[in-house]
């Protein structure tokens, strides 16, 4: 028999195809936006995400407001995420070694993070690198507080999408898990974090 | 090898009839205007804030005639890419080839009970019910595909598998199924419902399966993109990942994909961005699935390949927009049309992939449409369905034969469907009627506005042509 890889491949080959047409890469590949942390705001509060703009200096200090806000007692850390981000009055959990699953399901929300985020779409990308943890980390908590400096804010998809490496694991989150299959209205909030807090450095 | 291909549903009528019983169904005439007219609404509105739409789509255009036209180079690269990155490649002919390499991977686990992302090409081949009856449980994790799954039901659109059901309806489905029950029909306490009944799966499941949005040649890297969360679950959970895709999702480069993230989420669910896309390759050690699975299916795509007209369809990206401009689909539903994939794209691509027209029910499919052409303008990857329908029509009379009394009407009415110009010429004078009501197999076509408005089940439908319509309410509706 032949496998069929090899006929799948020779069914192709028989077929009179046409040459390839040229791609046109006429459109925008970058965009300029007057004020892109405003639009990012803008973008991701759209989602129904929580968003404050906030100054490097003040970071910690909204760290903590934020899990104080929702009671958060017990939160997951990146065992790469800076030091000051492990506020007082809060029972860190690093990654290191990494966290069961079923521990991962009892705590109370994660602080990671990111790779890059996409001003026009409301988009943060988080690729397992500095500060963003395995992917496991940001998915089972039904928290995230997310850290964007302004360095890694683009406004384009195509601005984005050159800044990041294919092969590392890839997760683009734009606003809180949400679904519109009951009658097309939306809800925010199935099996991914329902909320998602976001706070733009710069 | 070779059984039928389970994209059209065994024991499906043709759609002329299929679409007559749906017309009859007022509730589900009501749930899917509320829900296509939401959508059409918010699509336009999206894809206005792109300046350079149209140029995005001819670029996804061409970078999907590249892939089809370097089909095979461009699966071996993948290949190559996916396996130097610990990932296992299968290839398999048809839908029951497809079927038999998953249960075997789901076997050698040794788990009976699989979490599953909705995906259309484990629709297409008809994965769920050969994994029952090889013994094991595959449970939909999409909140619509588990409506459909617990109701015991069918999907009726692309994207949103339960827009023909409505809130006090899905309530009753789940408090019949689930042990706890939901509070309301709220959508909100319908989907908490549906996130309890489901963590545990998740969280126990040893084996994932999925389809592909877009795989990339170059890295090997494959893209899925979703709502809910359930798809990353999925896909970061269990500790094996089987994916199914067919051969056609390819894009050559990882650039590539900056057209197809734009491109999709705007057309299909009508945002900016859809909440959440994944992209893995292979293998990542201590991150993820530690075993990977992909299977390349063929299942009558390279059979369409060799379709000089018929092939575009194999750009398609299963966005949907096509659905919700519809006017037919709009008023018969997806269920009509007796495959997993229904509207415009459906009666193009299922009777392509079924590959023989002598079967009444995949050669009816090219009919089930006014050819408006509404579907062509919102197609983000700029297929020419209307003119692949035609083509289809041709092929469906041919399979007739050529001198029987109903091939004969059948060329004229597909003459007659081909140019709307001539269509409208035809209804008119009265011409049209006259060879659709020669036999009674044509004459149950229900593309024409004559005989729509002519059934007493669809009532909603004004006595003047459907396309005048059609044109007349489309502006002001969408
Ligand atoms: S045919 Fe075009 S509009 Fe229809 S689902 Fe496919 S890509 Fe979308």
């Amino acid at each position: 028999m032949s496998s069929a890889r090899e006929e799948i491949l020779s069914r192709i080959r028989a077929v009179d195809r046409p040459a390839s047409p040229p791609v046109v890469r006429d459109y925008e590949r970058e965009r300029s936006a007057s004020d892109v942390l405003a639009l990012l705001d803008e973008r991701v509060a759209d989602y129904k995400a929580i968003v404050h703009r906030v100054s490097e200096a003040e970071v910690p200090d909204r760290i903590a407001e934020c899990l104080a806000r929702r009671s958060a007692k017990t939160v997951v850390v990146p065992a790469d995420a800076p030091d000051s981000w492990r506020v007082s009055g809060v029972e860190w959990k690093s990654d290191d070694p990494p966290l069961a699953l079923s521990e991962l399901d009892r705590v109370d929300g994660v602080v990671t993070g990111c790779a890059v985020a996409i001003a026009e779409t409301g988009t943060i990308v988080l690729d397992s690198g500095a500060a963003q943890g395995r992917r496991i980390i940001t998915l089972v908590p039904d928290y995230h507080l997310c850290v964007v400096r302004a360095d890694q804010v683009v406004v384009s998809v195509p601005e984005a999408l050159a800044r990041l490496e294919a092969t590392r694991p890839l997760t683009f989150i734009s606003g809180p898990s949400a679904t519109s299959d009951i009658e097309l209205d939306r809800v925010e909030g199935v099996h991914g974090p329902r909320t998602l807090e976001v706070l733009i450095v710069g | 090898m070779g059984g039928r291909n389970p994209v059209t549903w065994l024991g499906s009528p043709a759609f002329p009839k299929a679409a007559h019983e749906a017309l009859a169904n007022t509730q589900l005439r009501r749930n899917l205007r509320k829900a296509t007219t939401t959508i059409r609404a918010k699509r336009a509105e999206v894809v206005s804030e792109m300046a350079d739409w149209e140029r995005l789509r001819r670029a996804g255009e061409a970078i999907k005639d590249d892939v089809l036209a370097n089909l095979d180079t461009y699966l071996v690269r993948l290949e190559e890419a996916v396996t130097a990155r610990g990932g296992v490649v299968h290839w398999a002919r048809d839908a029951e080839e497809a079927n038999q390499i998953v249960l075997d991977l789901i076997r050698a686990e040794g788990t009976d009970e699989v979490v599953k992302v909705k995906s259309m090409a484990t629709a297409e081949i008809g994965l769920n019910e050969a994994l029952q009856a090889g013994g094991v449980n595959a449970i939909e994790t999409d909140l619509a595909e588990l409506i459909v799954q617990l109701g015991e039901d069918r999907p009726s659109h692309i994207l949103v598998p339960a827009i023909h059901r409505n809130r006090a309806e899905i309530r009753e489905i789940f408090s019949r199924r689930m042990t706890e029950k939901p509070a309301s029909d709220e959508p909100k306490d319908l989907a908490e419902a549906a996130r309890k009944y489901l963590r545990r799966k998740f969280l126990s499941a040893k084996v994932a399966i999925s389809g592909a949005n877009f795989a990339v040649a170059d890295t090997g890297s494959i893209v899925v993109v979703e709502s809910e969360g359930n798809g990353r679950m999925c896909l970061t959970l269990p500790e094996t990942l089987i994916t199914v895709m067919g051969i056609e999702k390819l894009v050559p480069t990882w650039q590539d994909l900056e057209v197809f993230l734009q491109l999709l989420p705007r057309s299909s669910t009508a945002e900016r961005m859809n909440p959440y896309t994944s992209v893995w390759t292979g293998v990542t050690p201590g991150d993820g699935p530690q075993k990977f699975h992909l299977v390349l299916l063929d299942n009558g795509r390279t059979a369409t390949l060799a379709d000089k007209v018929g092939r575009q369809a194999l750009r398609c990206i299963r966005c949907s927009a096509c659905l919700n401009v519809c006017p037919v689909y709009e008023r018969t539903g997806g269920h009509s049309y007796g495959s997993v994939y229904p509207g415009p794209i459906g009666a193009i691509l299922a009777p392509q992939l079924v590959g023989d027209m002598h079967d009444k029910q995949a050669a009816s499919l090219p009919y089930a449409s006014s050819l408006c052409g509404a579907c062509f303008e919102v197609c983000p990857v700029r297929i020419n369905i209307p003119e692949v329908l035609t083509h289809l029509r041709a092929e469906a009379v041919e399979a007739k034969g050529k001198r029987t009394p109903e091939a004969l009407a059948m060329a004229a009415a597909a003459w007659v469907f081909a140019d709307p110009k001539r269509y409208e010429a035809a209804q008119k004078a009265g011409s049209l009627s006259r060879f659709l009501a020669r036999d009674g197999w044509i004459k149950r076509i229900p593309g024409p506005g004559a005989k729509w408005t002519d059934s007493r089940n669809a009532p909603a439908v004004p006595k003047e042509s459907f396309r005048t319509w059609w044109r007349r309410n489309r502006v002001e509706r969408s």
